[in-house]
C-alpha cells in the first residue's frame, strides 16, 4: 500500500536530472552558435583558396607534357611546355635543405631535452631558436647573400636558397622534435636505465623510437612549409626555364619562382597562357605539398606505437 | 647470484633539501624486506639510492656507503650502468615499452647491451616469462605490443624484463599499489618465489602485504613536513607487527597515524 503511494509520490515530481534552467539553455545555444559560427569563419578562406586554385590550375595539370617538359623550346604566349624543371629545383632545393637541417634540429632537440637541463646553455639555446623561429624569409635569403655570395664569393644557386631555406626550417624542427621527445614518459627512460642501459643508448633505442612518429610529423610540416618560401628565391637563385639538376652553379626554377617570374614577364590575363601557367604552377605546389603530408601520415602511422 | 646489501650512514639530498638522514641497515640475501611508512618519509628515496636510479633527479646526491657483498657502490670508480645491471628495479607503475613486442620487452635489457642471438634470447624470454608466471597467458602471442596487456599483466611484463637480464638484487617501488587484488596476489607469489633466488626489498604502502611477503620489516617516518626522513627501526616483520620496540612504528601499523 506504501509502496503504490511512494510510486505516485514519485512519478508526480519532475526527475531530477531533467530540469534544466533556461538561462543554461540560452547560454548553451549561444556557445553552440559561436563555435559553429567561428569554424566557418575559420574555414571559408580556406576552401576559397582552394576552389580558386583548383579551378584556375586544374587546366594544364592532366597533360602528360606539364609533368615531363620545360618552357626552355616554348615561346611566351604559347600553349605547351611543363614545369618539370620547377619541380625539380622545389624538390632538390627542399631535399637538401631537409638533409642538413633535420640531423641539426634534431640534436639541438635531443640535447636541449635529454642533457641541457636547466643549463645556461639550454637557455641561450632555446631564446636563440626561438628569435631565428621569428626571422622574416627575406633576412634569412639577405644573410645568406651576404655570407655565401658577398663574402665567399660563391654563385648564386639552388645551393644557397637551401642554406636560407635551413634558417627557417631548423627552428620548427628543434620545436617541434623537442615537444615529441619531452613528451616521452620519464617512466620509459628510469625502466631502460635500471635494465642497467646507458643512457645514449636509452635515447637511441627507447625514447627516439617512441617519439620517432610525432617527430616525423612535425619535419614533414616544416618542409611542406619551406617549399611554399618565396624570398629566397628572388635573392639567391636565377630563374632558368631549362631543366637543371645542379644545385651549384647556373639559375635553377622552382615553382614559387617560376609563378613570379611569369608574372612579372607574361600576360596575367585569364585564359592567357601565362595565366594558365601561373595557376598550374600554384596547384602543382599544392599537389606536392598534399602528396608529402599524406607520405608524413602514412610513415608516422607505420612507426607509431601499436596497441593491438 | 643473491647479494647482500649494507646501507651505512646514508645521507640522501635533492638539491639543498636534506630528504633522509642516516640510514643503516643490512638486507641479508635470498630475504625480502620491505619498506613501511607514511608518505613523504623517504623510502622510495632510500629504494631508489640502492642501485644509484636516485641521481637520475638532477641535483640529487647521497653521502654514505652502500656496499653490495662488501663493495661500496659509490665509490668514485664505479660505473653506475654496471650496478643498475645487478641491481634490478620494478615501478610502481607498468612501463613497458611501447615501441617493443612483449618478446622484445622481455629481452629489452639484454638486446640493448648488445646479445644478438635470436635463438638464446627466445629461450631467456620464456625463462623469464615463466619465472614471473606470466608464460602461459602470452606464449600465443609473444609479437603482441607491451601495451595490449592488462595492468597486472604489464607489471608483471616489467618483473619479467628485470629479471632476464639476471640481476643479483631486485628492488620493487610499490609494485601493486596500481593492481586489481587478483593481480596483486599473482605478484606477492611471485616474490614468494622470487625470494629463492633474489634479494628483494620492496616498498608498500599495505602493511597486509608487508607482513605477507617480507622477512623483515623497516619503517621509515618523518618529524614534519620540511623535515628529513629516518629510519625508525628495522626487524624481523613478525617482531614488527606484533611487538615493536618504538611507539611510533606501533602507531602506524595500528593506524593510528598515518
Amino acid at each position: 500500500m506504501t509502496s503504490t503511494l511512494d510510486e505516485t509520490e514519485r512519478l508526480a515530481s519532475p526527475p531530477a536530472f531533467q530540469q534544466v534552467s533556461p538561462a543554461r539553455k540560452a547560454k548553451n545555444a549561444l556557445a553552440t552558435v559561436l563555435v559553429w559560427l567561428s569554424f566557418l569563419i575559420a574555414v571559408a578562406p580556406l576552401v576559397w583558396v582552394l576552389y580558386t586554385v583548383i579551378a584556375n590550375g586544374i587546366k594544364r595539370i592532366p597533360y602528360t607534357n606539364w609533368w615531363s617538359e620545360d618552357f626552355g623550346s616554348v615561346l611566351s604566349d604559347e600553349v605547351g611546355g611543363g614545369v618539370l624543371h620547377a619541380v625539380i629545383g622545389t624538390l632538390e632545393q627542399g631535399l637538401m635543405c631537409a638533409i642538413i637541417s633535420v640531423p641539426l634540429g634534431l640534436l639541438v632537440a635531443i640535447y636541449l631535452v635529454e642533457y641541457g637541463g636547466g643549463s645556461r646553455l639550454a637557455k641561450v639555446t632555446t631564446f636563440m631558436v626561438d628569435i631565428l623561429s621569428g626571422v622574416p624569409s627575406i633576412v634569412a635569403a639577405l644573410f645568406i647573400y651576404a655570407l655565401w655570395i658577398t663574402t665567399f664569393g660563391l654563385p648564386r644557386s639552388g645551393f644557397a636558397v637551401s642554406l636560407a631555406l635551413v634558417l627557417l626550417m631548423i627552428p620548427v624542427v628543434v620545436r617541434s622534435a623537442e615537444e615529441m621527445l619531452r613528451i616521452v614518459p620519464d617512466d620509459l627512460r628510469e625502466a631502460s636505465y635500471a635494465l642497467g642501459v646507458p643512457k645514449w643508448k636509452t635515447i637511441m633505442k627507447i625514447v627516439l623510437p617512441t617519439a620517432l612518429s610525432g617527430i616525423i610529423g612535425g619535419v614533414m610540416m616544416a618542409l611542406a612549409r619551406v617549399m611554399g618560401e618565396t624570398a629566397p628565391l628572388l635573392v639567391l637563385v636565377g630563374y632558368s626555364a631549362y631543366v637543371n639538376w645542379d644545385l651549384f652553379s647556373n639559375g635553377q626554377a622552382s615553382l614559387p619562382l617560376l609563378m613570379n617570374t611569369e608574372r612579372a614577364t607574361n600576360s596575367m590575363e585569364p585564359g592567357s597562357v601565362g595565366f594558365d601557367r601561373i595557376w598550374g604552377a600554384a596547384l602543382t605546389l599544392v599537389i606536392i605539398i598534399a602528396v608529402i603530408n599524406l607520405l608524413a601520415t602514412v610513415v608516422s602511422r607505420l612507426v607509431a606505437p601499436k596497441k593491438k | 647470484m643473491a647479494k647482500r646489501i649494507d646501507v651505512k650512514d646514508l645521507d640522501i639530498y635533492y638539491g639543498k633539501f636534506h630528504a633522509v638522514d642516516s640510514v643503516t641497515l643490512s638486507v641479508p640475501p635470498r630475504s625480502v624486506t620491505a619498506f613501511i611508512g607514511p608518505s613523504g618519509c623517504g623510502k622510495s628515496t632510500v629504494l631508489r639510492t640502492l642501485n644509484r636510479m636516485h641521481e637520475v633527479v638532477p641535483g640529487a646526491r647521497v653521502e654514505g656507503q652502500v656496499l653490495l657483498d662488501g663493495e661500496d657502490i659509490y665509490s668514485s670508480a664505479v660505473d653506475p650502468v654496471q650496478v643498475r645491471r645487478t641491481i634490478g628495479m620494478v615501478f610502481q607503475r607498468p612501463n613497458p615499452f611501447p615501441t617493443m613486442s612483449i618478446r622484445d620487452n622481455v629481452v629489452a635489457g639484454l638486446k640493448l647491451a648488445g646479445t644478438k642471438n635470436g635463438k638464446k634470447l627466445d629461450e631467456i624470454a620464456e625463462r623469464a616469462l615463466r619465472g614471473a608466471n606470466l608464460w602461459s597467458e602470452v606464449k600465443d602471442r609473444l609479437n603482441k605490443p607491451g601495451g595490449s596487456l592488462s595492468g597486472g599483466q604489464q607489471q608483471r611484463l616489467c618483473i619479467a624484463r628485470a629479471i632476464a637480464v639476471r640481476p643479483d638484487v631486485l628492488l620493487m617501488d610499490e609494485p601493486c599499489s596500481a593492481l586489481d587484488p587478483i593481480s596483486t596476489l599473482a605478484i606477492e607469489d611471485l616474490i614468494a618465489e622470487l625470494k629463492k633466488d633474489y634479494t628483494i626489498v620492496i616498498v608498500t604502502h599495505n602493511m597486509q602485504q608487508a607482513a605477507r611477503v617480507s622477512d623483515q620489516t623497516a619503517f621509515f617516518n618523518l618529524a614534519g613536513v620540511g623535515q628529513p626522513g629516518r629510519l625508525v627501526e628495522i626487524n624481523d616483520t613478525e617482531k614488527i607487527f606484533s611487538n615493536p620496540s618504538e611507539k611510533a612504528t606501533e602507531d602506524y601499523i595500528s593506524g593510528r597515524f598515518g
